[in-house]
């Protein structure tokens, strides 16, 4: 059970931009459902644990073959701001 | 002063030039107008799913063996996770810890000497969309903007990490060409660098000579050439050497190469460091690579650069020509196995090739598919050249109208007027009738410049128009001048 | 007899009888839905989205088939309603989040292209928790949904307007989405069937992925034929979804007359005790009797693990969801708040975008995949996975089918729940060991409470085991005579 939760440093991981007093909200609930959370390491034995997947396939692949793609103007009308078919964002951090 | 040695691995990514992406159905292409191969997938639209390209593994399977690679048995995808505005999911799949292929090996030719470069793995995973950044009038604040194309979002990637064994820059660029060169040839890849289908980075990092420990490694991006790549590496070689020197510590770091000012600059940190909380892609289910879908891969395999460089140096090329050759386009190649297989004398068939005919291609700006030569004329052209049919200067002349579609090289000599007159007793009248014009150079001769026969050779040069043998002529006047 | 029922209150099998006897049209059908919703729409909210216009365009093409003598099966001209994070093609589609709040997607899930197929008409998008996220469909964005039942309590969720339209006739039937019992627990708390079918049974594509190992679609209905219908309707391989179950699909209705003479029945121990409502209890217990009777061993079986199988389902999905809901960032789609960088646009419109469980459960998730915490957390999380899934294979070399009460409690009122994170997760403590593995679950109502709150009886089987289940759950809901219909008095809206 970790000691404290750097609640701070995972809402920039997750890319949430919260106040001071949500954070503390928040890391408050997260440290109530992890003690509940934690019961996972009482489990006994080490089940090997082969896939999420009940039914346990494998090899699920698509041939190499196109499909139509969407059309641009169904797709750009969902955007909040584009130009002459490209998709707009402000630049990212760094970016010379 | 310490001497230093460089310790250095490369990070290839590689675009499978398949038809479609990796986990959906759009066009792999480029240059096509932004956002025109996009779906719910590769756009990452809620509620869209991948689905993996099968030929996308049978090709990285390719990659891993003509890199001796190991396959791994049973492998999964994994989801990296950061956030990027030209990562649709903000996550990317790809793969952690089980990568398709590992511990494989390529032989470089640096210098003369051959070296080898482990590779420390290949694992697949999927394109991002492109940024641009510009600047756009009009906004208020901000003077620049990105702009987003998702076309290659999704397309199939296959990263190649080498182990850090490669020792100077000469070696990066040799381990950078021969690994295009490779894939190019598997046909896995356009591995074109001036488009992005192939793309380098660099770890560098210094340590004393002898020293068994790694320095800090520093990564370089932004090489969009081998020569950058070369003069990068280089570059950074020296400038780590400096900072030690001075007592100051090499900062483990991205650094961008600026090929104008041939430096490279810090890169500001993005993520205090990164935290991609992999986890396996629940997406998708495991991939069981068995030894029948290897053995079909193996199986399809083309023959590599280092066999067939191996072929030629047994057919007596030397390893300079022989890596020329094999680097020739397959067309070429193929000329010289047919052109060797009808009888042709090795050597000569490839100075042919890889002289006069890669340069009529360039001058003319063909496709070497359409080249207008069959190898069974290639031979023909050699031995007519080594019968004396043709002088070697006249052969050239027979290659370029044979190229031009002229017809076969006897053909083309023929109606050229090119064939050599090799006929003995024709050309002894000649011979005769050329010394009898000419006493003082015999003259000459007999008093001991015997750099006269070159004379009297082009005098009977001129007398039968150029087509008399050279050899054969210069032969017989030495025999009539030595009595 | 059926002629003395609404229109609404038909069965989809019922409806279609009187479709195909020239008693009803397809159009007459839809304006019977619509006309319901129209009038409890004000107190329910089990909508967000009618779609009049496109509903009437099917109803009337099914009307025409039907007269050009194409019959596309049980589903032909029936008004169905689709949970609101399945993905319609320009019909609004907002996973009940002001993230999407807009948001019209370019394609139809596979599973909407099937009932399209069918002929079904589909009436409009229901409310639900935000991503699905919740048991009460109070986290919604746009406001709650209402128990037709008892409209100061909640229906459950995530699927609670899917449940309420069901229950209430304002749709013959709905698809839901279930990932810790959102199907299943709505069905129970508001008198109808829900189920959640095999993992990889029904395609996901076009489904707003939540949990992706835990997620299935699933039906709502009055009736347990009417669940079989709509899915073997919407089920089947599709090569768009990487884990879709591409082997041989049961015949999951060809049981359903046989009954349970010498079926073994496996009651699972650890649901009951503390927590259950008497009520529920009783219910439970007094059909366990009927079964009995009916030819049925009824067995005591033990699952220790699912103790913790809550536990790990709170690592589990909230890890997944947290990676699957990065896409949403403002810059494709969706809300977007401006920012001077990227990063800067991404964190301000996700934090305004995602609503308080969402933005908790995203923390959360991003928090047990973290360096460090991953082995702990998410690895242990999928152990705990494995160990359950042995545990049921060993159940069922005992029983056939194993049965618990769906939740431990009726219908909760509004509010009660919202402040207390752990307190609503708990009502999902029957359902969610289901999705960790990957089994079918089925809810059939099986009475009311004293206070007059449905009750619902859970059927699960092993993977592939929908005949099996469907079998049982049709005794069941013969058994019960469970033929109630929620009073509500009707509010013009």
């Amino acid at each position: 059970m970790p000691v404290e939760i750097d609640i701070a440093h995972v809402a920039r991981l997750a890319r949430l931009d919260l106040t001071a007093e949500e954070l503390e909200g928040y890391k408050a609930q997260l440290g109530a459902i992890l003690d509940h959370a934690a019961k996972v390491q009482s489990l006994e034995g080490e089940p090997a644990v082969e896939a999420s997947h009940p039914l346990r396939f494998e090899n699920a692949f698509r041939p190499d073959e196109t499909r139509p793609s969407l059309d641009r103007d169904e797709v750009l009308a969902q955007a909040p701001e584009t130009v002459d078919g490209f998709f707009v964002a402000p630049p990212a951090l760094g970016t010379e | 002063m310490t001497s230093w040695e460089p310790v250095i691995g490369i990070e290839v990514h590689v675009e499978l030039s398949t038809r479609s992406k990796m986990f959906c159905g759009c066009a792999v292409s480029f240059g096509d107008e932004p956002n025109t191969n996009v779906c719910p997938v590769c756009l990452g639209l809620p509620g869209a799913l991948p689905v993996p390209n099968r030929q996308a593994m049978d090709w990285i399977m390719a990659i891993g063996l003509a890199l001796n690679c190991a396959i791994t048995e049973r492998s999964v995808f994994h989801r990296k996770n950061y956030f990027y505005a030209d990562l649709p999911k903000n996550y990317q799949i790809s793969q952690f810890d089980v990568p398709v292929c590992h511990d494989g090996y390529l032989d470089v030719v640096v210098e003369g000497q051959t070296r080898r470069v482990g590779i420390e793995r290949a694992h697949m995973e999927e394109d991002t969309g492109k940024s641009t950044h510009v600047g756009i009038g009009g906004r208020i604040h901000a003077a620049e903007s990105t702009l987003l194309d998702f076309n290659r979002s999704g397309v199939p990637l296959v990263e190649i990490v080498s182990k850090p064994d490669i020792r100077s820059a000469a070696e990066s660029r040799a381990y950078a060409q021969e690994l295009r060169s490779l894939v190019a040839e598997l046909g896995v890849s356009d591995a074109r660098l001036e488009e992005g289908s192939i793309r380098f980075d660099a770890n560098v990092s210094i340590r004393p000579q002898g020293a068994v420990g790694y320095g800090t490694k520093v990564e370089i991006k932004n090489m969009n050439s081998f020569r950058s790549l070369e003069r990068a590496v280089a570059h950074e070689i020296e400038r780590q050497a400096g900072v030690l020197e001075n007592g100051g510590d090499v900062i483990l770091e991205t650094r961008h190469w600026d090929e104008e000012a041939g430096l490279t600059h810090s890169m500001r940190n993005k993520e205090e460091s990164s935290d991609y909380r992999y986890f396996t892609e629940p997406d998708l289910v495991p991939m069981h690579m068995d030894e029948d879908w290897v053995e079909e891969v193996r199986s399809g395999l083309p023959e590599l650069p280092a066999a067939r460089r191996a072929r030629y140096v047994e057919f007596g090329l030397d390893v300079g020509h022989a890596g020329v050759l094999s680097d020739a386009p397959p067309t070429i190649r193929q000329l010289f196995d047919v052109a060797v297989g009808a009888g042709a004398a090795p050597k000569p068939a490839a100075n042919w090739l890889t002289g006069e005919v890669i340069g009529w291609l360039r001058r003319t700006e063909s496709d070497p598919v359409t080249v207008s030569l069959t190898g069974s004329q290639l031979a023909e052209l050699v031995a007519m050249v080594d019968d004396g049919t043709v002088s070697s200067t006249a052969a050239k002349e027979v290659l370029d109208g044979v190229l031009g579609g002229e017809g076969d090289p006897r053909a083309v000599a023929t109606a050229r007027d090119l064939i050599q007159i090799s006929d003995t007793s024709a050309l002894e009248a000649v011979v005769d009738e050329a010394l009898a014009e000419n006493p003082e150079a015999v003259a000459n001769y007999e008093g001991g410049e015997t750099k006269v026969v070159g004379f009297l050779v082009g005098q009977v040069m001129r007398a039968t128009q150029g087509k008399a043998d050279p050899k054969l002529v210069n032969e017989l006047l030495t025999k009539r001048l030595r009595g | 007899m059926s002629e003395d029922r609404a229109l609404h209150d038909l069965t989809i099998v019922e409806a279609g009888a009187r479709l195909r006897a020239g008693d009803t049209t397809a159009v007459e059908l839809l304006e019977a839905v619509l006309d319901r919703a129209h009038r409890t729409e004000a107190q329910l909210h089990a909508f967000l989205t009618l779609d009049r216009d496109g509903a009437m365009e099917a109803a009337e093409a099914a009307d025409d088939a039907l007269a050009a003598g194409e019959d596309r099966g049980p589903l032909h001209g029936i008004p169905m309603a689709l949970k609101d994070n399945l993905c319609t093609r320009g019909v609004e589609t907002t996973a009940a989040s002001q993230i999407l709040a807009g948001y019209i997607p370019p394609y139809d899930a596979t599973v909407v292209t099937r009932l399209r197929a069918a002929g079904s008409v589909i009436v409009g998008k229901t409310n639900l928790d935000e991503f699905a996220m919740g048991s009460s469909t109070e986290n919604s964005a746009y406001g709650p949904s209402f128990n037709p039942w008892d409209i100061s309590r909640v229906p459950g969720g995530s699927s609670g307007g899917s449940a309420a339209a069901v229950a209430v006739g304002s749709a013959f039937g709905a698809l839901g989405s279930d990932t810790g019992g959102s199907i299943r627990q709505p069905a129970s708390l508001t008198g109808i069937v829900g189920l959640k079918p095999t993992y990889g049974t029904v395609s996901r594509y076009g489904l707003i992925a939540f949990a992706s190992s835990l997620d299935q679609i699933g039906p709502l209905s009055k009736s347990v034929t009417d669940a079989a219908s709509i899915l073997e309707t919407i089920w089947g391989h599709d090569p768009l979804d990487a884990t879709s179950y591409s082997g041989e699909y049961p015949e999951l209705s060809a049981d359903l007359e046989k009954g349970v003479e010498g079926l073994r029945i496996g009651v699972v121990g650890e649901f009951a005790g503390e927590g259950y409502e008497p009520a529920v209890e009783s219910a439970i217990a007094r059909m366990l009797d009927r079964l009995s009777e009916a030819g049925a061993a009824i067995v005591e079986v033990s699952l220790p693990t699912v103790d913790i199988a809550l536990s790990a389902y709170y690592l589990v999905a909230p890890a997944e969801a947290s990676a699957n809901l990065a896409r949403f960032d403002g810059i494709r789609y969706g809300l977007r708040v401006d920012g001077a960088t990227a990063e800067e646009l991404m964190a301000k419109t996700r934090a305004q975008g995602f609503g308080p469980e969402v933005t908790r459960r995203v923390l959360l998730g991003t928090y047990a995949l973290s360096a460090g915490y991953y082995d702990a957390f998410y690895g242990q999380a999928q152990r705990v996975r494995a160990a359950l899934r042995d545990e049921f294979g060993a159940a069922y070399e005992q029983v056939d089918v194993l049965v618990s009460p769906t939740s431990p409690t009726v219908a909760f009122r509004a509010g009660d729940k919202v402040d207390d994170p752990l307190s609503m997760y708990l009502t999902d403590i029957c359902t969610n060991p289901l999705n960790l593995v990957g089994h079918p679950g089925i809810s059939v109502p099986v009475g009311l409470d004293d206070q007059g709150l449905p009750i619902g009886f859970q059927v699960m089987a092993p993977a592939l085991g929908e005949r099996v289940m469907f079998r049982v759950a049709a005794e069941v809901e013969r058994l019960a005579t469970f033929n109630s219909r929620p009073v509500l008095e009707e509010v013009a809206g």
